[in-house]
C-alpha cells in the first residue's frame, strides 16, 4: 500500500516537472522579448550573469519606435483592416450560412458546392491571379484589397452552417408561424443563439487578418498603406541591430492580439476543438 | 381602375383558355396536342397569378428571401475566390507577364519544371520541411495533451500558455527567435559554448545551409504544438472512462493503457491532426522568409520553398503562366492529401 502511495507522488512530480518545462519553453520567448526590448544594445545578449530587468530599464525603447518609423500609421491601417474584415467576415458568412442551413431553395446544392470546390485549394495557389484580376479592378496598393481578400472566406460559411444545423428547425418554424420574416428570424433568433460560433469566428479572422503577411506584401507597396507585419519586418531589415528596438516593436505588435485571444479564450479552444473533430 | 382592367384581363385570358381547350378537343396530332395543353396550363397559372394579386409565385419568393441572404458573401467569394481559381488553372498552360498579349504554351510550363534546379530545391525542401514537421508536432501536442488532461493544478493557464505561440504574429516571434539562436552571440550558442564546450567554429549557423530546414522545424513544432494539442484534448475527452477502470483491474500499466486504449482510440483525431499539418505544412512560406531570408526577404536555394518560388516568379520575374504551373503543382500535393482524408473519412462512417 505504501509503495502505491509513493508511486502516486512519484507519478505526481514528474507530471509537474514536464508541466513545467513545457510552459518554460513556451514561454521563454516572450519573456526573453520583453526582458530585451528594455536593455541598451550591449546588455540584449549578456547571459553571464543574465538580468532579467536591468538596472536601468530602457523603456525609452516603446516610445522611440513610434518616431523611428510610422508606426501610429501602420497600428491604424491594420486595425482598420482587421475591423472592418472581422465585421463583413461576421455578417457575410452569418448571413449565408443561415440560408444554406434552415433555408430550402432551388440550387442550394449546387451553390454550396462551389464552397467545398475550393476547401482544397490554398490561397498560395490563386494568389497570382488573384492579384491580377484586382490590379484590373484598380485595387492595388489600396487597404480595399486586403479587404477583398480576406472577408470573403468559404471558412466562416462553412463554421457557421455547421452551428446553425445544430439549432433545431422547430425554432425556426415556431418562429415562421409566428408571422416572422426570414430577417427577423435571423437577427432575433438566431444570431442570439450562435455567439459561440461568432466568438470562435471573430478569433480566427482577427488573428488571421492582424497576422497575415504575404497578402500585405503582394498588394501594399506605399509605406503609409503598409500594416504592422510589414512595417515590422521592413524596421528589422533596416536596423537590423537595434535589437531593443526591434524587440519592443514586436511587443507592441502581439497585445492587441493577445487580448483578443484572452477574452474569447474559452469560445477559441472550443472552437478548435470542434471543428477539429468534425474536420 | 385597376380592379376594371384586372377582371378584362382575365376575361381576355379566359377567352383564350376556352379557344385554346376548344382546339385541344379537335387536334389529331399527338405532338401539337401538348404543345396546346402546355399552353393552357401556363394560361391557367396567369389567371391565379392575376386574380391572387401576386406577381410572382411562393416558391419564387421564397428563392429570392434565400438569395438575398447568401449573396453578400457569394459575390465576394465568386469574383475574389472562384474566378481567380479558374484563372488560375487556365494561365498554367500559358506565357503571359502580365502586360503583353498571352499565348497559348500547352504542356511547355510543365515540361520546364523538369529541368529546374530551384524548382526541384524548393520541392525537396518542402518535402523535408513536411517530413519533419508532423510527427514532431505530432508526439508533442499529444505528450503535451496526455500530460494537460490529468488532474493537475493549473490546467488553465497551461493550456492558454502553450497557445500564445499560435495566435503570437510571426514577424515578432521570428525576430526573437533570430536573437535567441543568433550564430555568434545568440543565448542558445553561448550556452553550447560555455556548458557544452563546442568549439567557436563548431557552434551551428542555425539560419543558413542545411540547418536552415531543421530550424524551420523546430521553430514550427513550437509555434504550432499548441494548437493540435487542444485538438488531442478534444480526442482525449471523448474516451469513455470504462475503458480504463477495466485496464486498471486487468492491472495494466501506464504504457500498456496508452498503447491499447489512448492510441487506438485516438486514431481518427491523430489523422485529421496528420492531414492538416501536412496541408499546412506545404503551404510554408512566412516561416522560411522570416527566419531564413536575406534583407529583402530572398532565399537560397538551400532555404527555397514552393509558395516562395510561386511568389517570385509571378511577383519579380513576372513569368505569371510558369509561375501558376509551380502553383498547380502545389494544388496537386493538397489535393492528393485532401482525398486521403476523405476516403479515410467515408471509411470511417461505414
Amino acid at each position: 500500500m505504501r509503495s502505491a502511495h509513493r508511486k502516486a507522488i512519484i507519478r505526481k512530480i514528474i507530471v509537474y516537472v514536464l508541466l513545467l518545462i513545457i510552459a518554460a519553453v513556451m514561454i521563454t520567448p516572450f519573456l526573453w522579448m520583453f526582458s530585451a526590448a528594455i536593455k541598451s544594445d550591449r546588455e540584449v545578449f549578456k547571459i553571464n550573469p543574465f538580468v532579467f530587468i536591468p538596472k536601468d530599464p530602457k523603456w525609452s525603447n516603446y516610445v522611440n519606435i513610434w518616431t523611428k518609423i510610422p508606426f501610429a500609421k501602420f497600428v491604424e491601417n491594420t486595425f482598420l483592416l482587421t475591423i472592418v474584415v472581422t465585421c463583413l467576415q461576421l455578417l457575410t458568412s452569418s448571413f449565408a450560412a443561415y440560408s444554406f442551413a434552415k433555408l430550402n431553395f432551388r440550387h442550394r446544392n449546387g451553390l454550396f458546392l462551389a464552397y467545398i470546390a475550393t476547401i482544397a485549394m490554398p490561397w498560395q495557389v490563386y494568389m497570382v491571379p488573384q492579384f491580377i484580376l484586382m490590379r484590373k479592378m484598380g485595387l492595388n496598393d489600396k487597404l480595399m484589397a486586403i479587404i477583398c481578400l480576406q472577408a470573403f472566406s468559404a471558412f466562416g460559411v462553412f463554421l457557421m452552417k455547421q452551428f446553425y444545423e445544430g439549432i433545431p428547425d422547430d425554432l425556426c418554424e415556431a418562429a415562421r408561424i409566428d408571422g416572422m420574416s426570414e430577417y427577423r428570424i435571423y437577427s432575433k433568433v438566431m444570431l442570439p443563439l450562435s455567439k459561440p460560433a461568432l466568438a470562435t469566428l471573430v478569433i480566427f479572422t482577427f488573428v488571421n487578418t492582424w497576422n497575415d503577411y504575404l497578402g500585405p506584401l503582394i498588394y501594399l507597396k506605399t509605406q503609409s498603406k503598409k500594416t504592422i507585419q510589414l512595417g515590422l519586418k521592413m524596421f528589422i531589415s533596416q536596423y537590423s541591430s537595434d535589437y531593443g528596438l526591434i524587440m519592443a516593436g514586436s511587443m507592441l505588435s502581439l497585445i492587441p492580439v493577445l487580448i483578443i485571444f484572452l477574452c474569447f479564450q474559452k469560445y477559441f479552444v472550443e472552437g478548435v476543438a470542434s471543428t477539429g473533430l468534425k474536420g | 381602375m385597376t380592379g376594371s382592367s384586372k377582371s378584362i384581363q382575365v376575361e381576355d385570358l379566359q377567352n383564350a383558355l376556352a379557344e385554346t381547350i376548344r382546339q385541344v378537343r379537335e387536334e389529331r396530332d399527338d405532338k401539337k396536342r401538348k404543345k396546346l395543353i402546355l399552353q393552357i396550363s401556363k394560361y391557367n397559372s396567369r389567371i391565379n397569378k392575376i386574380k391572387s394579386g401576386k406577381l410572382l409565385s411562393r416558391q419564387t419568393k421564397r428563392d429570392l428571401v434565400a438569395y438575398s441572404f447568401i449573396a453578400p458573401n457569394f459575390i465576394g467569394f465568386c469574383v475574389f475566390t472562384l474566378v481567380p481559381i479558374i484563372f488560375a488553372f487556365a494561365l498554367a498552360f500559358m506565357k503571359w507577364d502580365g502586360s503583353n498579349p498571352v499565348s497559348f504554351e500547352g504542356l511547355n510550363n510543365f515540361k520546364r519544371l523538369w529541368g529546374d534546379t530551384f524548382f526541384k530545391a524548393a520541392l525537396k525542401n518542402t518535402i523535408i520541411y513536411c517530413v519533419g514537421t508532423v510527427p514532431l508536432t505530432m508526439v508533442a501536442s499529444l505528450a503535451m495533451a496526455i500530460i494537460l488532461n490529468q488532474k493537475v493544478f493549473g490546467r488553465g493557464i497551461f493550456r492558454t500558455l502553450a497557445f500564445f505561440p499560435y495566435v503570437a504574429s510571426l514577424v515578432a516571434i521570428t525576430s526573437v527567435w533570430k536573437l535567441l539562436f543568433h550564430p555568434s552571440k545568440g543565448p542558445v550558442n553561448n550556452i553550447l559554448y560555455t556548458f557544452f564546450h563546442v568549439s567557436q567554429e563548431n557552434l551551428p549557423q542555425w539560419f543558413s545551409g542545411s540547418l536552415c530546414v531543421i530550424s524551420m522545424i523546430l521553430f514550427s513544432v513550437w509555434k504550432y504544438m499548441g494548437y493540435y494539442m487542444v485538438i488531442y484534448l478534444a480526442g482525449l475527452q471523448g474516451i469513455p472512462g470504462e475503458l480504463y477502470e477495466a485496464a486498471s483491474l486487468d492491472g495494466a500499466g501506464t504504457w500498456n493503457k496508452f498503447r491499447y486504449i489512448t492510441w487506438p482510440q485516438l486514431s481518427s483525431t491523430t489523422f485529421f491532426v496528420v492531414v492538416m499539418l501536412t496541408i499546412n505544412c506545404f503551404k510554408i512560406y512566412d516561416i522560411a522568409v522570416m527566419l531564413a531570408g536575406g534583407g529583402s526577404g530572398e532565399l537560397t536555394v538551400s532555404a527555397t520553398v514552393l509558395v516562395y518560388y510561386i511568389y517570385q516568379k509571378a511577383f519579380i520575374d513576372w513569368d505569371l503562366g510558369y509561375s501558376s504551373a509551380v502553383a498547380m503543382v502545389l494544388f496537386l500535393m493538397v489535393l492528393i492529401v485532401t482525398l486521403i482524408q476523405f476516403r479515410g473519412q467515408a471509411r470511417k462512417e461505414a
